[in-house]
């Protein structure tokens, strides 16, 4: 017998399983008590249905007013230009570039990390040794941290402490002790971290038992398991982790608001050590510190729509991939 | 299932053991790097706001007693004051209208998708909710700047256009989807008996969720709502954008507000370092990372529990 089957269900019925004598439900349920009862489940389902629907609503007029206010501006000249006359004017091409480096080399700094740190705590570590609980308790409140405390973190640790230690040991001048697109990666990257490991852990969890038994009684070591029966299998989850982190770090601008970002360049950034323009801070030039408000407007709207565009195509791949996942570890479950 | 078969044809050997060794050092070092980063985090921050609490030079213009002792934030006048009083009263009325407006919305909505609606509503609902936590922050603080903030004089007449309901509303949006799939988790991880027995029993399906399921869920969804706290109380963009950032002390919601999170934004590019004005933006930067560490890890402390409670029911 299970727990779930309560005294409470078993007093309606006699030692037979027949009804128990006593009040029958029809008499309980009366048309009236039915029809109230019917009225509330209306009333509650029509209350926590609207709060979704404004959850909905809030989305959807969002979306709608930065694509309403910024198609018109998004030409071909206005994604291949530089801004021009203080930025009143011209396009966005040197912060499209300085987000796609920014996030092309927070990825190489993060991808390795969160991978191997997922398979730690997946295919190594026993789930009960502190270690691992300490791992995991990292990685839950490194999620948690503020991302502005994240841009303090970058400017004191990789500018001040590392960058300039790297001045003073090679004895340059200023070269590394300054914000630049480098720095400004890395501390991405830290942010990322999470975000990397909870997606390929949850690909490595969608990985059937069998595949790894299979490996390692073939002789396999378990490093050979992980690197070429688990992690291939795996592959769509970290590229998910991976799509996830690039569009979030496509976003963030606190971390790099001391890091790297620049108000604006003339030039592209060619070595790790410059400074860049990036989507999300040049919105955020734009919409407080414009010369001229008017003619900005049509320029903010246009960067909003680029990184939105950016963003939500990658998360919209993320969403597909995962959901595929979600949908082999069924057939796994099954084979 | 891709084949390997190499793996059959290489003999155990010495060359394979290394390579395991190599691999093996580098996900344990992987691993600890996590660890490595909050403490590293923690500590490079504090370092740079070191001086307030230890170099007595500084401290003559910047010290805890001063940060939290009333008075004014003028960092930068001939006299100096920093005092956290107005950036507190700024962060606490913001987070209160973002948690007020975002709280009841975001866990309604959970309880309609895990009790009320039908599937083809569920499989909609989560991708829309995982936009709105894909917007990032400066677009939410760029629709609260020009579009939200008109609205929000129109509704109440207020004198300044950019103020704490303002940034409390859109910091709601931001905690929206935190607090929603959070209380949602909780609330599917409610055994399916619960239900059943509530509803073998006569209850109608509301009385189900909101006296079977909701109690039942209670310490998750409170955990969703410390997160999503934490979350407001860190969130630097949209208060940066959404809030006026005049340091004031008053009670008006309609009044202009700056936040903790939006002080070290606004002001870190134009210090120098070393000052005690740094100093304390460093300060103030600690401690938003120990205000939502706790907040966290009670938060996952709250759900570990509720989960270990279930389970063992």
């Amino acid at each position: 017998m299970t727990p779930d089957a309560t005294p409470a269900t078993l007093a309606a019925l006699d030692v037979l399983g027949r009804p128990a004598p006593g009040p029958s439900p029809r008499e309980f349920a009366t048309p009236k008590r039915r029809a109230a009862q019917a009225g509330w489940n209306l009333l509650w389902t029509g209350v926590t249905g609207l709060a979704t629907l404004w959850i909905v609503m809030i989305v959807v007029v969002i979306l709608g007013t930065v694509i309403l206010g910024g198609w018109r501006t998004v030409t071909p000249t206005f994604l291949f230009a530089n801004p021009a006359e203080g930025m009143t004017a011209g396009g966005i091409f040197p912060a499209i570039f300085g987000t796609c480096a920014l996030v092309f080399l927070m990825i190489i700094a993060v991808l390795p990390v969160g991978v191997l740190a997922a398979v730690y705590l997946h295919e190594y570590a026993r789930s009960s040794s502190p270690l691992t609980k300490l791992v995991r308790f990292a990685v839950n409140n490194l999620a948690g941290v503020p991302s502005i405390v994240f841009g303090l973190f970058g400017l004191g640790f990789f500018v001040q402490f590392l960058g300039r230690g790297m001045d003073r040991a090679m004895g340059l001048d200023v070269v590394f002790g300054q914000p630049a697109i480098l720095w400004a990666a890395l501390t991405l990257a830290l942010l990322n971290l999470p975000v990397v490991i909870v997606a390929t852990e949850e690909a490595l969890r969608a990985v059937p038992r069998t595949a790894r038994e299979g490996a390692l009684a073939l002789g396999a070591t378990r490093w050979q398991m992980v690197r070429h029966v688990v992690l291939p299998q795996a592959l769509p989850g970290v590229l998910t982790g991976a799509i996830l982190s690039v569009s979030r770090g496509a976003g963030e601008v606190a971390p790099i608001l001391f890091t790297g970002a620049a108000y604006y360049l003339p030039y592209l950034p060619t070595s790790p050590t410059d400074q860049f323009m990036e989507l999300g801070y040049h919105v955020y030039v734009l919409a407080t510190q414009s010369p001229d408000v008017d003619l900005t407007l049509p320029l903010l709207y246009g960067t909003v729509l680029v990184l939105l565009v950016l963003t939500f195509a990658l998360n919209f791949t993320a969403i597909f991939l995962r959901a595929k996942i979600r949908r082999g570890m069924g057939l796994g479950d099954a084979a | 299932m891709p084949t390997t078969p190499h793996l059959l044809a290489r003999p155990i050997g010495a060359r394979r053991r290394i390579g395991d060794r190599i691999a093996e050092f580098a996900i344990a070092a992987s691993a600890l790097a996590t660890v490595t980063g909050i403490v590293l985090v923690f500590v490079f921050v504090l370092r740079e706001a070191l001086p307030v609490l230890t170099n007595p030079e500084v401290m003559k213009e910047a010290n805890p007693a001063k940060f939290f002792g009333p008075g004014p934030w003028q960092p930068v006048s001939d006299l100096p004051r920093y005092s956290f009083w107005p950036l507190l009263v700024g962060m606490f009325k913001a987070t209160l209208v973002a948690v007020a407006t975002a709280v009841p919305i975001a866990v309604l909505a959970a309880l309609y998708t895990s009790e009320f609606a039908p599937r083809a509503a569920r499989e909609f609902l989560k991708p829309v909710v995982e936009l709105l936590a894909g917007i990032p922050s400066v677009v939410l603080g760029f629709f609260a700047l020009i579009v939200l903030a008109s609205v929000v004089q129109g509704v109440t007449g207020s004198q300044s256009r950019l103020n704490a309901l303002n940034a409390g509303l859109a910091l709601g949006f931001a905690i929206m989807p935190v607090v929603y799939s959070v209380s949602e988790d909780a609330l599917r991880a409610v055994p399916r008996s619960y239900r059943e027995a509530s509803l073998a029993l006569g209850a109608s399906p509301w009385q189900t969720a909101f006296r079977v399921t909701l109690p039942a869920a209670w310490a998750g969804i409170f955990a969703a709502v410390m997160l999503g706290v934490g979350r407001a109380v860190g969130e630097t963009m949209i208060v940066l954008m959404a809030s006026g950032n005049a340091a004031l002390v008053s009670l008006p919601l309609t009044d202009s507000v700056r936040t903790l999170s939006a002080t070290i934004a606004a002001e870190l590019a134009e210090v120098v370092v070393g000052s005690p004005h740094y100093a304390t933006l460093f300060f103030i930067g600690t401690l938003l990372f120990a205000v939502t560490f706790v907040l966290n890890v009670l938060a996952g402390l709250m759900v570990d529990r509720m989960r270990r409670h279930l389970a063992g029911a």
